[in-house]
């Protein structure tokens, strides 16, 4: 997707809309450029003065704590000014519309929007509206992409696998529904691992899945076996009153991830999830809570990988010192 | 008014007609084909040369926007467009504001098309009240008024007992049903054919089956109500296998196909492009060449516009929050020759699915070039190029996707019952 719209003339960023349509090195890129900030995390004064000047909004159409403080925190390490703003969709519907939204945050001299919305391609059609100074960068659209999630995934995985050309990668979960496991499949494929396998019951796959890159199983200790990196989703509790699957107790028996499944999977699998996590429907306490879990460590590296993307959708339009 | 056109291409399909000669119109009717009437003395001469003189095109699904939405779009406007598309007759669907559901709504429209100075706007009845799906329109008064058919429109009738009484009243009363098969709850609000790409974009999907499950309950409730059934806007496969089977059966139903079903496919729309928004949704390539058969072998043997002018705003947004529709009166004869280009169907084939088989589903005695009949005539010249750009453009929706195309097939005179209503003045 979007090839031109995301980048520049010169092929740097300047829209994080989706993976799609991005390349490995410039995948390496934002995962590199993390790399550099993470040591910030540790340090006495957490900040550069990277977007020192700049002004971000963030405009989440959608609940959010993680994201949206994550992305909060990102900037304020970078020194831009920061502005976030929940807007609920019922204000929308009030009369003002996306566009109208967006034309009166760009009157105010904005350089970049984080945003979040309910619906696909929010971010993608405000891109290709929004002035062209201003950078896009999507905190999760529609049941399209989480970019920036995926890449804080891949800079955990790279943190601890360290090579992507041999992971075998089960995403378990609601994959139908999830912006983030798309991200994920895209950037896995993209960074080039040995097999991405989506485990999930029928009712929960999206149609024509296998062609996004992936081998479908719908049985988890089945699915485990020779498995690198874990991924859960988080199971939204709607999934069950639209006939999706008949209760939380049969979903945690069969897809649910125990301490003895995780036993199927390599010995040193690693166990991920996007959060906000939830304990005995998708996944056991102990294991969330356990030695493979690197949920924790996922939240911290968001950071990190945020601020890379923004400082490199800024920096690349040659307005950053 | 006696008119002859003079040395075109004369293509009628309907009477097998096909040769260079002159077309004589005499009060606004068809006077005569090669030979002159005895005694003809011509008011008015229309060289033709070099161009196609066919049957002026019958539309079966438009919304000119008018009542309810002229933001949208006008008589006024629409009209333009479709006499500068050589449509000479255009059916409206129900779901106007108010609906087409009482004879009120019907006569206003008659108005309105007087009005715009274009008399062939045939509206098409609710088939229940407000399009609700649970009461029957007063069908037989909506008749009377001058509804050429019933028809939900894109709403659906999800109660089978309500539409098989539906289609037995309009047996009784002798109207033909126009359906759209959309089953509501498979559909599930999706904007997107349910396949690869939807599921690349997150984007709720339609699947094929939500269509023919629909069609297949309609077409059992054909054989059993004994209601005459039009099929239209058809997007997949498998419900050209099922009309085909219902045919082959014995049972008396037809199909159409928007225009840009035959050119467009979901991989149109990456990534969000609104402009190829539509209901149904665009599908796979394999859909369309299926549907392309359909239209050779005769299944499917009319073309429709589809033609649904918007507003600007209609399609700025997220894809799944814009409006579905394209404006598209204005492509539809140069998409058509397309199609005779590409050796999908032959020129006849594409003249008849615009004209005559239309008419024959309406039981309209127009649509061929027979003597004695209203001199509903469309001029063109199928090798003049235009590009689709604002200077050309006529519709006030200018929601096409093929802006800035450049496409083959112009109309240079369109008649209406022996009235020129359009003349292309652009030099060749």
């Amino acid at each position: 997707m979007s090839t031109n719209l995301q980048l520049n003339a010169e092929g740097k960023l300047k829209h994080f809309l989706s993976i799609e349509g991005l390349d490995k090195t410039l995948l390496t890129e934002i995962l590199d450029t993390a790399e550099s900030f993470i040591g910030m995390n540790d340090q006495q004064i957490k900040k550069v003065p990277l977007l020192r000047g700049k002004t971000i909004v963030n405009l989440f159409f959608e609940n959010s704590t993680r994201t949206r403080t994550t992305f909060e925190l990102a900037a304020k390490r970078l020194s831009a000014d920061v502005l976030s703003m929940s807007i609920a969709t019922s204000s929308t519907s009030k009369g003002e519309s996306l566009l109208d939204t967006i034309r009166n945050l760009e009157a105010m001299y904005v350089d970049m929007f984080v945003v979040r919305h309910g619906i696909s391609g929010a971010a993608h059609f405000i891109a290709q509206q929004t002035a062209p100074h201003i950078s896009v960068i999507n905190a999760g659209d529609g049941q399209h992409a989480h970019p920036t999630q995926a890449m804080l995934d891949m800079f955990t995985i790279r943190q601890v696998k360290r090579d992507f050309a041999a992971l075998r990668v089960a995403i378990i979960g609601d994959i139908l529904h999830s912006r983030v496991a798309r991200s994920q499949i895209q950037a896995l494929n993209t960074l080039g691992v040995a097999e991405i396998r989506v485990i999930a019951p029928k009712t929960l796959l999206p149609a024509h899945v296998e062609k996004l890159g992936v081998t479908v199983c719908h049985d988890l200790p089945n699915g485990l076996q020779d498995i690198d990196v874990i991924i859960m989703l988080r199971l939204q509790k709607e999934r069950m009153t639209s006939a999706l699957l008949p209760s939380e107790s049969e979903y945690f028996r069969c897809f649910g991830l125990t301490e003895q499944k995780l036993k199927i999977a390599k010995p040193d699998a690693m166990v991920m999830h996007p959060g906000p996590i939830n304990r005995g429907v998708e996944i056991d306490s102990k294991v969330a809570d356990g030695v493979q879990s690197v949920i924790l460590k996922q939240v911290s590296n968001g950071i990190a990988v945020r601020m890379a993307i923004m400082a490199m959708a800024m920096q690349k339009q040659g307005r950053v010192a | 008014m006696h008119v002859i056109i003079e040395n075109g291409r004369i293509i009628d399909p309907a009477n097998q007609l096909d040769c260079v000669a002159n077309l004589y119109l005499a009060d606004g009717k068809i006077a005569a084909v090669i030979n002159p009437p005895d005694g003809f003395q011509a008011d008015m001469r229309l060289d033709a040369s070099g161009q196609i003189v066919c049957p002026g095109f019958i539309d079966l699904s438009t919304r000119l926007r008018e009542p309810g939405q002229s933001r949208k779009a006008t008589f006024k406007s629409e009209v333009i467009a479709a006499a500068s598309s050589g449509v000479t007759t255009l059916c409206l669907q129900p779901d106007t504001s108010p609906v087409i559901d009482t004879p009120a709504v019907a006569e206003l429209i008659k108005e309105l098309a007087n009005k715009a100075g274009y008399r062939q706007i045939l509206p098409i009845a609710a088939l229940t009240r407000k399009l609700e799906g649970n009461e029957l329109s007063s069908m037989l008064a909506l008749k009377q008024a001058g509804c050429i058919a019933v028809s939900n429109a894109g709403a659906p009738v999800t109660n089978l007992l309500i539409l098989r009484r539906a289609m037995e009243y309009a047996a009784s009363h002798d109207l033909l049903l126009i359906f759209r098969p959309n089953d509501y709850w498979l559909g599930n609000k999706g904007c997107a054919h349910e396949g690869a790409i939807a599921t690349r974009y997150g984007l709720p999907g339609i699947p094929d089956a939500a269509e023919t499950i629909a069609l297949a309950h309609c077409l059992e409730l054909a054989e059993l109500t004994g209601c005459r059934v039009h099929f239209g806007q058809l997007s997949c496969k498998r419900s050209v296998i099922k009309i085909q089977q219902a045919q082959k059966y014995g049972l008396a139903v037809s199909a159409d196909v928007a225009i840009h079903q035959l050119h467009l496919t979901e991989n149109d729309m990456i990534p969000f492009d609104s402009a190829y928004h539509v209901l149904p949704p665009l599908r796979t390539e394999a859909d369309k060449q299926f549907l392309r058969q359909g239209l050779a072998s005769g299944t499917i043997n009319c073309i429709c516009s589809d033609h649904q002018p918007h507003d600007v705003d209609a399609k700025l947004g997220a894809f799944p929050e814009t409006e579905p529709g394209i404006s598209s009166l204005e492509t539809l004869l140069p998409l058509t020759l397309k199609l005779v280009e590409q050796h999908a169907i032959d020129l006849q084939q594409a003249i008849a699915a615009l004209s005559q088989h239309p008419a024959d589903i309406l039981r309209l005695n127009k649509g061929a070039l027979t003597p004695g009949l209203p001199a509903d005539i469309c001029v063109f010249d199928p090798e003049r190029e235009w590009q689709v750009n604002p200077s050309t453009w006529k519709s006030q929706g200018c929601n096409t996707p093929y802006w800035q195309h450049t496409l083959k097939g112009r109309v240079t005179h369109t008649l209406q019952a022996g009235k020129l209503i359009y003349r292309l003045h652009e030099p060749a």
